[in-house]
């Protein structure tokens, strides 16, 4: 769900476990590559069969076809070929990650995260791991042990071994799962993680721990104290509106519909998003300037908008607080001016100097431009003008 | 009269000499707030229209009595001022800075609980009881004296509200602005309690949106521990599905976190749950007559 925490930065598989190998948590040996040509030269550095794994943020990547075995160099490179740029439910594969193949005995669920309803972190362990976590939760409650830490005190060697003997881990595995889920929380605290996730923590036949895999999300308020992990951030993943917004310090999030929206704080934003669709039309965007929106953060969220041609038209809904419309209705003759909008825009602007504001728009703004009165007769006039009518 | 800010309030502004720090402060000291002291360190000594200036919290508690303090100091040093406030003493704590890391935000909030003082934000507008004492950043136009308190996890969705209240002719006792990262110091819970307690409030307005379980909690609270009415409005019924890493987070919510979700369990309990910003406010014109 689009909640309004500010966006935590989700890793690749790929660079969870480099994380994850920093904070001493045992890993696959492996290397990312992005070429079939990279992948092949890491199975050979590697030895051995080999895991090609596809790098999506998307679940379900093994059903697709996006992990594949590959007993020599050659394979690897004809199993890369047929991964990169591969398309996963709406993700394409730019990057493909080449680890030593483990032999399982055991496979376990491992898990730190938020609790927001109790204000606490979570750890979750289950012996039922590499499956769907989700139906075990459901389906076998007791089979999902589950410990909330006091953030103060921290998490102890105890706690962890209370989860093992809830969860039913095997004995000979028990050394190895506790130091993981230690490592684990240190982790969770230095990266300011919000999530920590390995599905599936496997006990191998030789009798070691491993994570096989790491999903990883940051806590995007706290990425100024992490440039490192900042600087994973990946350009070229996002879609061509995202990154725009994203440049100009916007949050916006492209939607299916065609009447664009903007608008200033995230919960009128949303609220207009209901409206729109109450009144029969499909919003084709989140997308909020912010609480507090001068005039230029109007205009740069304008620019966003016109970029994406599916809009046939524009609902810009503002409430005036601190910033006064008036000041947003000069930024707006601005911005479609500047922008030289030809399709139809209904502007509704309500709060401080609300008529001023609604006053220089009529005066001053070309025919596409019009003045609703309500953010209802706003909504109503907009899917009215996208469906042509 | 009022919860949380009124006539009694003794305001310390913690980050006043910053830009927006002092023309918040300038604008609550304007509508009536009695903002006693500002603390920036190494400015001490000075004043921000006549509101004088201490380098330390300690200081400006002890030499004015301030009992309420409002954080403006940037995120990174957020968390500092945080566990000064609750140290110095005040008995209410509204914080208005965004972007507080998670991690940081865990351990103030199991900090404070361990104490009886009261923590609004982070991320929040602020507080306002119209007519009497504001603090935060709300536009004090939108908002009129009156028997209705507001409380919400969004700033301009609520001055919306408020709008469309006062076209009905219906005014506030008190706003509060709970602010919306995941881990706040007030909850519904606790400011629909306070609203419960105060003889001056006749109806609550809870404006909810989607993310967290606080909603559903509100429910089973409003049905078994409260006499005084809520009406509710929940957005974000179109909000985009986003990408969920993992799974952990669903099976600690399961289904709930949606609008959907959200508007049920309140529907279950008696709360009427308006559609829209308008809808909501002819509700409350109805129960209030």
């Amino acid at each position: 769900m689009l909640q309004r925490e500010g966006r935590g930065l989700d890793l690749f598989e790929y660079q969870g476990k480099e994380l994850f190998a920093r904070h001493g948590i045992p890993v696959p040996s492996g290397e990312a590559a992005v070429t079939p040509a990279e992948a092949r030269s890491a199975a050979e550095r590697i030895g051995g069969t080999v895991v090609v794994k596809a790098q999506v943020q998307v679940g379900g990547r093994g059903k697709a076809g996006g992990i594949k075995l590959a007993a020599t160099p050659d394979e690897t490179e004809a199993r890369a070929s047929e991964i990169l740029g591969m398309d996963i439910k709406g993700h394409t594969v730019h990057t493909v990650w080449v680890e030593a193949a483990s032999d399982i005995a055991k496979e376990y669920y491992a898990s730190i995260t938020f609790d927001r309803g109790e204000k606490r972190p979570l750890v979750m362990l289950s012996a039922m791991g590499g499956v769907d976590i989700e139906s075990v939760a459901e389906e076998h409650p007791d089979k999902l042990a589950r410990l909330h830490v006091d953030p103060l005190s921290g998490f102890h060697p105890h706690h962890a071994r209370r989860l093992c003997y809830e969860a039913d881990i095997d004995v000979g595995a028990m050394k190895g799962v506790i130091d993981i889920l230690i490592r684990l929380y240190e982790g969770f605290i230095d990266l300011d993680a919000t999530l920590m996730e390995v599905n599936p923590l496997i006990w191998t036949t030789d009798g070691r721990v491993i994570a096989l895999d790491a999903k990883v999300t940051i806590d995007g308020n706290a990425l100024y104290r992490h440039p490192d992990i900042l600087a994973l951030q990946e350009a070229g993943t996002a879609d061509p509106q995202e990154r725009m917004a994203q440049e100009k310090g916007v949050t916006y999030v492209k939607l299916d519909g065609d009447v664009g929206i903007l608008g200033n704080g995230a919960g009128l934003v949303m609220s207009t998003l209901d409206v729109v669709a109450l009144a029969g039309g499909r919003p084709a965007n989140f997308l909020d300037a912010g609480g507090g929106s001068k005039a230029d953060e109007v205009v740069a969220a304008l620019e966003v908008l016109l970029s994406d041609d599916k809009v046939k038209s524009l609902l810009i809904n503002i409430f005036g607080g601190i910033t006064r419309c008036d000041e947003v209705a000069k930024g707006l003759l601005t911005a479609i001016e500047q922008l030289g909008a030809t399709l139809p825009i209904v502007v509704r602007l309500d709060g401080t100097n609300e008529e001023e504001g609604r006053a220089i728009i009529k005066e001053h703004a070309p025919a596409n431009v019009v003045v609703e009165p309500t953010m209802l007769s706003a909504a109503q006039r907009a899917v009215e003008l996208a469906k042509g009518m | 009269m009022s919860i949380l800010v009124d006539t009694n309030t003794r305001l310390v502004v913690q980050g006043i000499t910053g830009r927006e720090g002092a023309f918040h402060a300038t604008r609550n000291k304007a509508y009536g707030t009695n903002v006693v002291a500002g603390v920036t360190p190494g400015k001490g000594g000075q004043d921000v229209e006549g509101i004088p200036v201490f380098n330390t919290l300690h200081q400006a508690v002890q030499e004015t009595q301030a009992n309420t303090a409002m954080v403006f100091v940037p995120p990174r040093f957020a968390p500092d001022a945080l566990y000064e406030a609750i140290e110095s003493g005040v008995e209410v704590i509204i914080c208005i800075t965004e972007g507080i890391p998670a991690h940081d935000m865990l351990r103030i909030y199991t900090h404070l609980k361990r104490g009886n003082q009261i923590l609004v934000g982070p991320n929040c507008p602020g507080v306002i009881s119209p007519g009497v004492a504001s603090v935060g950043i709300m536009p004090t136009q939108v908002f009129q004296p009156g028997r209705v308190g507001l409380v919400s996890r969004s700033g301009t969705l609520t001055y919306q509200i408020s709008k469309e209240l006062a076209l009905l002719g219906i005014g506030q006792s008190t706003v509060v602005g709970i602010g919306g990262d995941p881990i706040v110091g007030s909850s519904f819970i606790d400011i629909l309690g306070r609203f419960d307690a105060d003889p001056d409030t006749d109806l609550i307005v809870m404006v909810g949106e989607i993310g967290g379980n606080e909603e559903e909690k509100a429910a089973d609270f409003i049905s078994e521990h409260m006499s005084t009415p809520v009406v509710a409005y929940i957005a974000g019924f179109q909000a985009p599905p986003g990408k969920q890493m993992g799974h952990a987070g669903a099976i600690i919510t399961g289904s709930s976190g949606t609008a959907q979700a959200k508007k049920e369990a309140l529907e279950a309990k008696g709360v009427r749950v308006g559609t829209n910003p308008t809808e909501v406010a002819e509700f409350v014109k109805e129960h209030i007559g």
